[in-house]
């Protein structure tokens, strides 16, 4: 297996321009608008509006302004699949379909898909939705194909400002320690990592430097896999199965209950 | 957490809507009857096979909805068969810890075992002359092992749908590990319930029917117990609930749940239309609460 390769967001330095999302609309052949319809957001310059089946890139923008609209600050992300190294999507997929590339990247194989829907339920960040032209569930493959030529992702090829950064898993994350560092050095004390350690789903392929609380951009503070309910689900059901089971039983053999039921009949 | 009461408030819908609610409804009741129809085979009294036979003649026809529910619920539906067998290997596909895989498989053979005794019961009862079938159902070993295995992959098929939702990442579904008992529950009251409706429509009057009354007054009150558990288990995603879909919850309570407890109780309250009032009220009830859970959810 290839070493781990992956994204380093660095947030602070994205410019809102969208050239990730054109590069990857181009590369990948995802239709710029869904079957003909522009729709506006109205929501600042993002009429992206969210991740899903067509949209793999998003960048969004958000406004830190004062009532009085004096003093304020953007905050822009370019969002993508994270790839987690622990993939809910890949742990429910019924199918397969959902696999685990050489490069530790998560792939949807869209030939074997059948559209049930279970991965978009399970993906902690709500990256995952249908793509209509192929009524398969479709995301990022942080291509895929072109990491197989040897090549960058169209998107971070395409970023003006190094915002997203490709390389392998290791090497990001020495470079993200030490912009942080930097940053906290010029007094920009907000700066963190998010998903670059282990402690989140065992490590974020993509992963991302934040100067703002995670729910601020949209993500989840504390992701989980699904597969956390399983075990309690499946004994609480037992436990429902056993006590129906002996109310059943209880009943079916009160005899009490068949004399009163003969007497009715009487 | 600022207005965010959990990590799952930002995931995405996976848009399952009607065929899923109705999937849940009639995969309830096709297990629920199966498992029912088989602890009247083992429990019940000679008199009571008729009743036993109702639960069989249910249970298949809601399974075959069931599938067709779900494979029409796909967004490619011939590639229904990607549950079970591998598309490039053509491997069988088995993964137990995916409740979906696991489901899949569990609907297949319990489909095998719901036939069966479908069958049997149908032999049995005169309703073909196929002598061979009758052996399927009634007193001997082979009709009371499939009945068995049978009965168990049917409480699977009703309840593994709540462990299903369970694990998601979705708010409501992924932030109570109850829904997958309170499914087989409400499943196993709503086919009691069908049983006790069609029985009373051919004016039946076997011992069991008393029984399967009686035990369906104490499963409501289990289905009872176990929903408001699950409204505390919630804790701050229960907010998911202060609007219109808590508003259904409680006529679901109230009338779908308390009303037909009363009515089981107090057995000479509506005199001849007791039964099949308290019988309609738990399958309207079973109907809705299964709505709220995926509509509550879905509405995220």
């Amino acid at each position: 297996m290839a070493e781990p390769m992956g994204f380093y967001t660095d947030t602070t330095v994205c410019i809102g321009c969208k050239a990730c999302e054109v590069a990857c609309k181009e590369w990948n052949q995802l239709p710029s608008t869904n079957g003909g319809v522009n729709t506006l957001s109205g929501d600042s310059y993002d009429n992206t509006r969210q991740l899903d089946g067509i949209h793999w890139r998003h960048v969004k923008f958000i406004e830190q302004f004062t009532e009085t609209r004096q003093d304020g600050r953007w905050l822009l992300m370019s969002d993508v699949c994270k790839h987690c190294v622990h993939a809910a999507c890949l742990e429910v997929c019924p199918t397969g379909a959902i696999v685990r590339t050489e490069f530790d990247t998560v792939v949807i194989q869209s030939d074997a898909c059948n559209g049930c829907r279970d991965c978009i339920a399970a993906c902690p960040f709500g990256v995952i939705d249908i793509n209509p032209v192929s009524g398969t569930a479709q995301k990022c493959t942080l291509c895929y194909d072109r990491l197989q030529s040897g090549m960058e992702p169209a998107c971070s090829k395409a970023c003006p400002t190094d915002s997203i950064q490709f390389g392998t898993i290791r090497e990001l994350r020495g470079r993200a320690e030490k912009r942080v560092e930097q940053l906290q050095q010029a007094g920009e004390k907000r700066a963190y990592l998010y998903g670059a350690d282990e402690k989140m789903l065992g490590g974020l392929n993509s992963f991302y430097l934040l100067v703002d609380k995670p729910e601020i951009y949209g993500l989840p503070p504390d992701p989980k896999m699904p597969t956390r309910n399983l075990k309690s689900a499946t004994w609480f059901s037992a436990l429902g199965a056993v006590l129906v089971g002996l109310i059943g039983v209880i009943n079916f053999r009160n005899r009490g209950a068949r004399l009163a039921a003969e007497e009715e009949r009487r | 957490m600022n207005s965010f009461p959990s990590s799952t408030y930002f995931t995405a819908p996976p848009d399952w809507g009607w065929l899923i609610v109705l999937y849940f409804f009639f995969g309830g009741l096709a297990g629920g009857t199966y498992f029912l129809a088989a602890l009247i085979d083992f429990f019940g009294h000679p008199e009571d096979r008729p009743l036993a036979r109702l639960g069989y003649y249910i249970s298949f026809p809601c399974l075959i909805i069931s599938a067709l529910l779900l494979t029409f619920d796909l967004y490619r539906p011939l590639r229904f068969w990607h549950m079970l067998v591998e598309s490039n290997t053509y491997q069988p596909l088995f993964k137990p810890w995916s409740p979906m895989s696991l489901g899949s498989w569990s609907l297949l053979i319990f489909g095998i075992f719901s036939f069966l005794s479908f069958l049997g019961a149908l032999a049995e009862g005169d309703r073909i002359g196929w002598s061979a079938a009758r052996g399927l159902h009634g007193p001997g070993v082979l009709a009371k092992v499939i009945a068995f295995i049978g009965g168990i992959f049917g409480f699977y098929v009703a309840g593994y749908t709540g462990v299903l939702l369970a694990v998601t990442n979705r708010p409501v579904w992924s932030d109570t590990p109850l829904l997958g008992m309170l499914f087989l529950v409400s499943a196993a009251s709503i086919s009691a319930a069908l049983m006790i409706l069609l029985a009373e429509r051919s004016r039946w009057t076997m011992p069991g029917l008393l029984a399967l009354q009686r035990m369906d007054l104490w499963v409501i009150v289990l289905e009872f117990i176990v929903l408001i558990a699950v409204m505390f288990s919630l804790g701050p995603v229960f907010r998911a609930w202060l609007n219109l879909w808590g508003l259904l919850l409680f006529v679901v309570i109230i009338f779908g749940m308390l009303l037909p407890i009363a009515l089981n109780w107090r057995r000479d309250w509506l005199g001849n239309l007791n039964a099949t009032t308290a019988a309609l009220l738990v399958l309207a009830g079973g109907f809705l609460l299964r709505l709220v859970i995926v509509f509550s959810s879905e509405g995220i």
